[in-house]
Order: C-alpha cells, then sequence, then structure tokens
C-alpha cells in the first residue's frame, strides 16, 4: 500500500518553466525515504504538489487512496491535517510563544485545550525543548528554531512527514540530530520523505533515494 | 492503511494513534474557538488604542448622522401632526362694518354648502387672544382703538388645492371681506418638506452605511495585512477558510458594534441638548410636544444595523484578501 504515489506527473509554472517531466514513483506506508537533486531540480515542486499548494498541469498524485485532483477546495485543509511538514525557513510565527507555535495545528483541528496542552509537551519533549515552550522561537537558535518546526509537524501524530531541507543551515552534528529525529517518528510507523542535498548525510542514512534532475526522477534506489 | 487520508478517523497501521474527534467534540471545539477568536479581535482593538478608538470615531460620527437626523425629524412629524392641517381660510372683514353686519354675513356663510364649518372671532375676541399669546400685548396699550379686524375662519369642504385658491378668490371678492387667506397652507408645506427632509434622510445614511462599510472594510484589510504571516502558516497546517475568516469577522462585529453604541450616545447627547429649545419652540405653537428620543425599539435597530454593516464591512475585505493569501511561495 502506497502513501505516496506519483503517476506520470508533469508541472509546468506559468512562466512557462517545466518543473517536472513524467515523474513516477511511489513511497510504501511507513517507509523512510530521500528525494535529492540540485536546487532548481524539482524538489520543492513535488512537495508542493502533495501538500496541494501546487496542482499538477498532468498526471495524478494519491495520498494513501486519496486522487488529489479530485480534492475539491474546501477538502484540502483536512488533507493537510493528515501530513506533517518541516519547512525549510520553518514558518515558525514570532508574535507568540514556542508553544502556541506548535499547539496552532491542534488548535485548529479542533482538540480539547487540555489535550492539546499535553501533546505539545510530548512533542517538544521529543525534540528537546520542553523547557523552550514559554520562550519567543526569535530568541532559539536556528537549530532549535528547526526543532520547533518538526514539533508541529508532527504534534498532530500525522501519518505523513515531509520535510524540505530540513538541515539546509545546520552544522553536521545538528543535521545527526536531526535525521535521528525523523527515523525515531519512523519506528514508530510514520511514512516520512525528506528532500536533501546533503549527500554524505544521505549516504550514511541507508535510505531509499530518489534523484530528480531537471524535472526527471533519474535514480530510485 | 485502509481509509482515505482524509478523513480524520483514518488510523495508521501501527504506532502513533491518530486522535479521534467526533462530532460533540467538534462542535464544543467550534464554540470555544468562537469564544476566544472574539475575545481575541476585542484584545486586539486594545492593542491598537489609538488607531481603534479614531476608527470608532470615525465609525459613531457617520451611524450617528443619520440617527440624529432621523429622529429630529420624527420629531418635527410627530410635533406637526398634531397641528390641524385641515386647509382654512381667513376672512378679514372690512373694519368700517358693525358687528351687526359682520354677524349677519357670518350667518349668509353658514349658508353655504361648500363650507363645513364658520366661526366668527370679533374684533374684542381678536384683541384678548392676542394679548394672552403674543409678545406685543404691551403694544397694544398704547393704542386708543382696537386695530384689529373681525375674522371668520370657514372651512371648506374641498381639500383639493387647485379649488382651494378658487375658493379663497370667490371669497375674497365678496363685499364684506377685506382680504382672505389660505390658512394652515404652510403646515402643508412644512410637512411635506419634513417628508421630503426624512426620505433625504434615507439618502444620506444609504451613503454613509456605504461609507461605514469602507471604514470597516479598510480597517479589516490592514489588520488581515498584518497577519499575513499567521494566516499562510495556519492554512499549511491544515485551517480551513471559515477559520481562517473568525477572528476578520469578529473584527469587523465589535467596529458595528461598539461604534453604533458610541453613535447611539452622541445622538442622545445630542438630543438631550436640543430637547430644552424644542420644548420652548413647540410651546409658543400653543403645542404640548414632549420631544422623543431613541426608544428601545430605535436603538435596536441602531445597534443592528451598525453591528450588520460592520460584519459585512468585513466580510467585503475578507473574500477580497484572503484568497490572495494562500501558500504558494513558501
Amino acid at each position: 500500500m502506497a502513501a505516496i504515489r506519483f503517476s506520470n506527473v508533469f508541472k509546468r509554472y506559468s512562466s512557462g518553466q517545466d518543473a517536472l517531466l513524467g515523474v513516477n514513483f511511489e513511497v510504501a506506508s511507513g517507509e523512510m525515504c530521500f528525494l535529492t537533486g540540485h536546487s532548481g531540480a524539482g524538489k520543492s515542486t513535488l512537495l508542493k504538489l502533495i501538500m496541494l499548494m501546487e496542482r499538477p498541469s498532468r498526471g495524478q498524485v494519491w495520498i494513501g487512496q486519496q486522487d488529489l485532483s479530485l480534492l475539491h477546495r474546501a477538502q484540502i485543509p483536512f488533507l493537510r491535517r493528515q501530513v506533517g511538514v518541516v519547512f525549510q525557513n520553518h514558518q515558525l510565527l514570532f508574535d507568540r510563544s514556542v508553544f502556541d507555535n506548535v499547539v496552532l495545528p491542534l488548535h485548529i483541528t479542533g482538540y480539547d485545550p487540555t489535550d492539546a496542552a499535553r501533546r505539545v509537551r510530548a512533542a517538544l519533549d521529543k525534540v528537546g525543548l520542553l523547557a523552550r515552550e514559554r520562550h519567543n522561537p526569535i530568541t532559539l537558535s536556528t537549530g532549535e528554531q528547526q526543532r520547533v518546526g518538526i514539533a508541529r509537524a508532527i504534534v498532530n501524530k500525522p501519518r505523513l512527514l515531509l520535510a524540505d531541507e530540513p538541515t539546509g543551515n545546520l552544522d553536521p552534528e545538528l543535521s545527526e540530530d536531526i535525521m535521528g529525529l525523523f527515523e525515531q517518528f519512523n519506528q514508530i510507523g510514520t511514512t516520512v520523505l525528506i528532500a536533501s542535498h546533503d549527500h554524505s548525510l544521505i549516504n550514511r542514512m541507508r535510505h531509499r533515494v530518489l534523484t530528480l534532475r531537471n524535472g526527471r526522477l533519474i535514480a530510485n534506489d | 492503511m485502509t481509509k482515505r487520508p482524509v478523513q480524520e478517523t483514518a488510523v495508521p497501521r501501527r504506532g502513533a494513534q491518530q486522535h479521534r474527534i467526533d462530532s460533540v467534540d467538534r462542535r464544543r471545539s467550534w464554540r470555544r474557538h468562537h469564544v476566544m477568536v472574539a475575545r481575541g479581535a476585542l484584545v486586539r482593538l486594545r492593542h491598537t488604542p489609538v488607531a481603534s478608538a479614531m476608527t470608532l470615531a470615525v465609525l459613531a460620527i457617520a451611524l450617528a448622522l443619520p440617527g440624529f437626523l432621523f429622529t429630529v425629524l420624527t420629531n418635527l412629524q410627530l410635533l406637526t401632526s398634531g397641528w390641524d392641517t385641515q386647509p382654512r381660510i381667513a376672512l378679514y372683514i372690512q373694519t368700517e362694518l358693525d358687528d351687526a353686519a359682520i354677524d349677519r354675513f357670518s350667518r349668509e356663510l353658514l349658508l353655504r354648502d361648500d363650507l363645513t364649518t364658520v366661526e366668527l372671532i370679533g374684533r374684542q375676541k381678536g384683541l384678548e387672544e392676542f394679548r394672552k399669546y403674543s409678545a406685543f400685548a404691551d403694544l397694544l396699550d398704547q393704542l386708543d382703538t382696537n386695530p384689529l379686524p373681525a375674522v371668520i375662519m370657514v372651512t371648506p369642504l374641498t381639500t383639493d388645492p387647485v379649488q382651494l385658491p378658487v375658493l379663497k378668490a370667490e371669497l375674497a371678492a365678496m363685499a364684506p371681506v377685506a382680504d382672505a387667506e389660505l390658512d394652515m397652507e404652510w403646515v402643508q408645506r412644512l410637512q411635506a418638506a419634513l417628508a421630503l427632509a426624512k426620505r433625504g434622510s434615507y439618502v444620506l445614511g444609504g451613503l454613509l452605511a456605504l461609507a461605514v462599510l469602507l471604514v470597516v472594510g479598510n480597517t479589516v484589510r490592514m489588520t488581515i495585512e498584518s497577519r499575513r504571516d499567521e494566516i499562510l502558516v495556519s492554512k499549511l497546517v491544515g485551517a480551513t477558510d471559515a477559520w481562517v475568516r473568525r477572528p476578520f469577522l469578529y473584527s469587523g462585529f465589535w467596529f458595528g458594534l461598539l461604534g453604533g453604541a458610541l453613535a447611539w450616545l452622541l445622538v442622545q447627547a445630542a438630543l438631550l441638548l436640543l430637547s430644552e429649545p424644542a420644548r420652548a419652540l413647540a410651546h409658543l405653537y400653543l403645542n404640548r410636544f414632549e420631544p422623543q428620543g431613541l426608544g428601545v425599539a430605535d436603538t435596536l435597530v441602531m445597534l443592528a444595523a451598525s453591528v450588520l454593516l460592520g460584519l459585512a464591512g468585513s466580510w467585503l475585505a475578507v473574500a477580497r484578501h484572503l484568497r490572495e493569501i494562500e501558500p504558494g511561495e513558501v
């Protein structure tokens, strides 16, 4: 059973630029794999298609049994609640505390506040930032901010976790830590797809690697 | 995995337990969110006290103007409706005629079937009334003789505005009559003018309602701009349009409610200032008149209208700008 399935997906932006050219692949449920390629190879576009931040020009994207092309605009939020995303630039809100950043998805889904608080603390504990819950994320280091972003992505216990260059701005040691976190989530059944161009790190991790070049999938092993 | 990912009840294959949210929870959390968002929107107004106060002042004035005008016109209509608007013709009798001749003439008039009432106000009676109600009463004491003519007030059967002047001319041409005046014409004119002014106040009210709409819309638009990041992130983690929209609609709601309440205070204060002179003026017109402020119904209508305008204004801004903020370029 595939968690993600791309079937002959093309994406051409309105500027005329081709981002993806006939991409086919599957990620099995509970699998962890990497998506790599030079910048501009189409990694971000591929993730955006999964998040429905973009729609494919041709072809189909499936998340579990859902054909995304059949999803109406009003249904998109409910898909996004199933997918945790760690963004390259964190996308944290600096007008509120770490706790309030992480609780946002639960808040949107409509969790009971007590239950939500418990889950937020569990997520922050997992990324080692429980002591910082009352801090403003702007006072944290880049690595810590990235971990707040991860806590927010997993607080909802999503079945699918996407990460776009999660170690982009981090030193090798921090990168290892972060990757370790993703592996832990994968071990409890979460499907993980990480876009990264950190080859040395990817090679050490021994997971399947999808390689994009100029919008085409050139390696899948 | 056997269930569709868009269903929140889907259960993962192993490990992490997906949270189940049933419809009771959902309704409870929906209410909780409404209360929280309403309070949050009010708190945000207080965060920018000067800007909020200025916006509210503009709203209050825009809402108070039509409210005030409407109330004043209603009062004027109330005042003048107490007056007899049956057109009457006053016949001023030649001063040379003695009382007996005048009396005879008034009896002749009574026989006419185009008049319904005939009332003779003798010279002496006229003098007494003048003394009683006029500020120039002292002046009369300076005179040796009564300068006032006898007056016969007649009520024509017709109220037709074309036939009335004809009748007036006919009566004026009679020998004992020095002059004839179609009386109470001005009351009708005043009432017509008031009706027109009231219509005008609706037009003004409409224009000012548009102004309220635009002011609220613009204020909410700026709030949306300032919270752009929050909207983007919320949408990325699965916020529905309704969820994102809610705080801004509550902002509009508060602007409407508070602006309406302020407008009510303004109108009441203005009416309080005017009530004493208005009473005095009414007294001059022999009228027992109690000026009316905004009643309970008027107040409710005013508040409801301002709340609706606030909501509509924010809805316009939200509908136009929230769609533009879509996570695409993240």
